[in-house]
């Protein structure tokens, strides 16, 4: 046998300058004989720590075991025994800050590339795996769930198993909620977030788009009216944060949010066969070095910016994206300004954006989160010629259901407080996700939900 | 889906639909708004229920065909279906103190506010209502308005009915005659949202509008609708859409609502 390479296989994907002129996804996944020679890299610790890195406790020396022996088959349902949507999380999980951050490989050397394992696992079922979903006849109680992202597609998919019957309702006119308008195609193909709900479907859950809980109707109206047992709150953080300074409201200021639902859900992007309409011009800064302003930043360059820069008030180190997002934007030619903080959007007279005004930045004490607090520096103040800014600074959880559901607790930050299994301060009502941590990720949300699903079995059963 | 039950043309371009949407007029409240979808690859556009009968299960829709969705919602005839609703979404209007309330309707504008007019009639308020169109050919729900309005006026640029001239003389007209004016909510184009503002700020009136912002999701999630109201962003789809008139910058409203006209003539080409 060959020696055991000291990096992660590459993972061979759409080169930049061809990439940045479609959505196509980027990586193209490994093959089955990257796939297998990556499996051999992981040492089947007897006692695995990458498992503890995972938020929903993958076993995952034994799913990369039977790849390594070429037993596909054997390796889907390992991954999927915990993790129902594997094909979603092996793309856009921070698995460098999980499984892949405990991995005994890598001390010395690269991590084994659990995700990107995962991802072909999880391709190849999609691709190969003839198992017919059975519908499953429900003998349970109903149970609502409230909206059709990350949490409540797995809560979903726990319960029906359970013999629930489950019905989801969506505000949009799509399920998925931030795997369809958040996350882009080229990072997350919006076939494989269709192909989960399409098996969530054909299990036998109810999906019921256009539907505003809160009000098309109300918490207490599912519970008392409609005949639901019990309620799981999955609505995500969809509260886009400003920077509340001047010239925000200039036209060619976007939310993050705004800006990819407009491309992502609405396909902006195929503009006017398609008829959401979405501004872009010549130069766009976006504000933040989040995921969503990576995605921000890179759809903007697809959408034909000629220049595309990051913003970011502290420094390379604190960026909180996933390094693949990061090395993917550097590859495309976006520009990183770190240490640099908006203090105002010019405006053309015309209601235009025609500038961004930034003052440099430099790093003092530690603050609360532990991140070494960005101070200005005086009389750094500069302007650079932009067209188009994109707010990507965060999210607060959506304030609909709190404000409608007389009795729900809510922190002072408007999250929904729920214990470590998601019970409420009212019997019967479950939350999980962004909606009650803030915005995460995709795989916490979808262990929330998990953990609610059976919280939720346990409360009925006893009642 | 949603089906379409009725169609009445009102004038050229300007519709009536009377919709099915039970779970929506279930909850529907006077300046509530929906959002719909007429196609698959279609843009979501926000929309006031004119109306709404509970027991019937059914909202009214009044559009003018002003933009590509507008007008792919003019084509549809009686029984065919709206691909997405959603709603009723914003927050129902507040009224002001006191018994005394002008309604005034500009254009399509005399729709969102029929529905405070027949609110505040059924509650016992004393309503006036001024209605106004650029002519006489463009005027609709006189009779409505006129059925759920103690006094009933109705004005026209050309004069070709009723007053000569804005809705804003006839309200400066009841001022000067003395009548008790508690409150106004005024629902039109921003011009005639702005003067109705402009004239009422000097009497101290309080003075309600409704803003038909641009969005995407209608539940607070994009920030696409937000307005300046007395210093502070607030999102038209969750704060709104009714606003303090006096506090409402409308200037920059006028600016956002521009900012896809040149998007507009792409689409009138492929059309």
């Amino acid at each position: 046998m060959a020696k055991t390479r000291t990096t992660k296989h590459p993972m061979p994907a759409q080169p930049a300058q061809q990439r940045i002129k479609n959505f196509d996804e980027v990586p193209y996944g490994y093959s089955t004989d990257m796939a297998v020679e990556e499996a051999q890299r992981c040492l089947q610790c007897k006692n695995p720590k990458c498992v503890q890195g995972c938020p929903v406790g993958i076993d995952i020396p034994g799913f990369i075991l039977k790849l390594r022996d070429q037993d596909f088959q054997g390796a889907v349902d390992v991954l999927k025994d915990k993790n129902s949507l594997p094909a979603i999380c092996g793309r856009v999980c921070p698995q460098e800050e999980q499984c892949e951050a405990q991995c005994i490989v890598g001390i010395k050397n690269e991590p084994v590339a659990i995700g990107r394992l995962e991802r072909f696992v999880a391709d190849w079922e999609a691709e190969h795996s003839k198992s017919q979903v059975k519908p499953i006849t429900p003998t349970e109680a109903k149970v609502a769930i409230v909206g059709s992202g990350p949490s409540g597609l797995s809560a979903a998919g726990e319960l029906v198993k359970k013999g629930y019957k489950v019905t989801i309702f969506e505000a949009f006119h799509q399920p998925g909620g931030v795997l369809m308008y958040g996350i882009p195609e080229f990072r997350l193909p919006k076939a494989i977030v269709q192909r989960e709900i399409d098996y969530l479907k054909k299990l036998g859950v109810e999906i019921q788009l256009n539907v505003v809980v809160g009000k098309t109707i109300t918490l207490q109206e599912l519970m008392e009216e409609e005949g639901y047992k019990a309620v799981f709150v999955g609505s995500g953080a969809g509260l886009p944060y400003f920077l509340n300074i001047p010239g925000e409201n200039l036209n060619g200021v976007y939310s993050a949010n705004e800006f990819l639902t407009r491309t992502n859900l609405m396909r902006a992007y195929q503009f006017p066969e398609w008829h959401t309409p979405i501004h872009i011009g010549e130069r766009v800064a976006v504000v933040g070095a989040g995921n969503v302003a990576m995605d921000s930043a890179r759809t903007a360059l697809r959408l034909g910016a000629k220049e595309v820069h990051i913003v970011y008030r502290r420094s390379e180190k604190e960026m909180p994206a996933r390094n693949e997002e990061i090395e993917h934007a550097r590859e495309e030619g976006i520009k990183f300004n770190l240490l640099t903080n908006p203090v105002e959007v010019k405006g053309d007279g015309k209601g235009w954006v025609k500038a961004l005004k930034c003052v440099k930045m430099e790093l003092g004490e530690p603050d609360d989160s532990g991140r070494r607090r960005p101070i200005p520096i005086s009389g750094s103040e500069f302007e650079f010629p932009v067209d188009v800014v994109v707010v990507a600074v965060g999210q607060g959880p959506n304030p609909l259901i709190p404000r409608t559901t007389q009795g729900l607790e809510t922190s002072k930050w408007g999250n929904i407080v729920a214990d470590d299994v998601g019970a409420t301060s009212i019997p019967g009502v479950f939350a999980g996700g962004d909606v009650v941590t803030g915005a995460a990720t995709v795989i916490k949300a979808m262990g929330a939900g998990k953990v609610a699903a059976e919280a939720i079995d346990k409360y009925i059963q006893s009642k | 889906m949603n089906k379409v039950i009725e169609t009445q043309v009102l004038a050229p371009s300007l519709h009536k639909f009377i919709v099915e949407a039970p779970m929506i007029a279930r909850r529907a409240q006077p300046g509530q708004f929906v959002i719909l979808r007429v196609h698959q690859q279609g843009e979501r556009i926000p929309l006031t229920i004119a109306d709404f009968n509970r027991r019937a299960g059914t909202i009214t829709l009044v559009f003018q065909e002003v933009g590509h969705t507008t007008r792919l919602l003019g084509k549809l005839q009686e029984g065919d279906k709206i691909v997405d609703l959603l709603g009723p979404l914003g927050e129902p209007t507040q009224h002001p103190q006191g018994k005394n309330a002008v309604c005034i309707g500009g254009g399509v504008g005399v729709a969102p506010v029929y529905p405070e007019a027949k609110d505040l009639h059924q509650r016992g308020y004393k309503v006036t209502s001024i209605i106004g169109a650029r002519n006489e050919e463009l005027l609709f729900f006189e009779e409505e308005m006129g059925a759920v309005s103690d006094e009933f006026f109705v004005a026209t640029d050309d004069g070709s009915k009723g007053h000569h001239g804005f809705v804003t003389d006839v309200l400066q007209k009841l001022i000067d005659e003395g009548r008790e004016v508690d409150f106004v909510i005024a629902v039109g184009p921003i011009p005639m949202m702005k003067a109705v503002a402009d004239l009422t700020r000097k009497y101290e009136i309080k003075t309600i509008v409704s803003l038909n912002s641009m969005m995407v999701d209608g539940t607070g999630m994009c920030g696409g609708c937000r307005v300046t109201v007395g210093g502070e962003v607030k999102f038209t789809c969750v704060d709104g859409p009714s606003f303090d008139a006096h506090l409402l910058d409308f200037d920059e409203q006028t600016r956002r609502l521009s900012m896809y006209k040149d998007k507009e003539n792409e689409l009138e080409v492929k059309e």
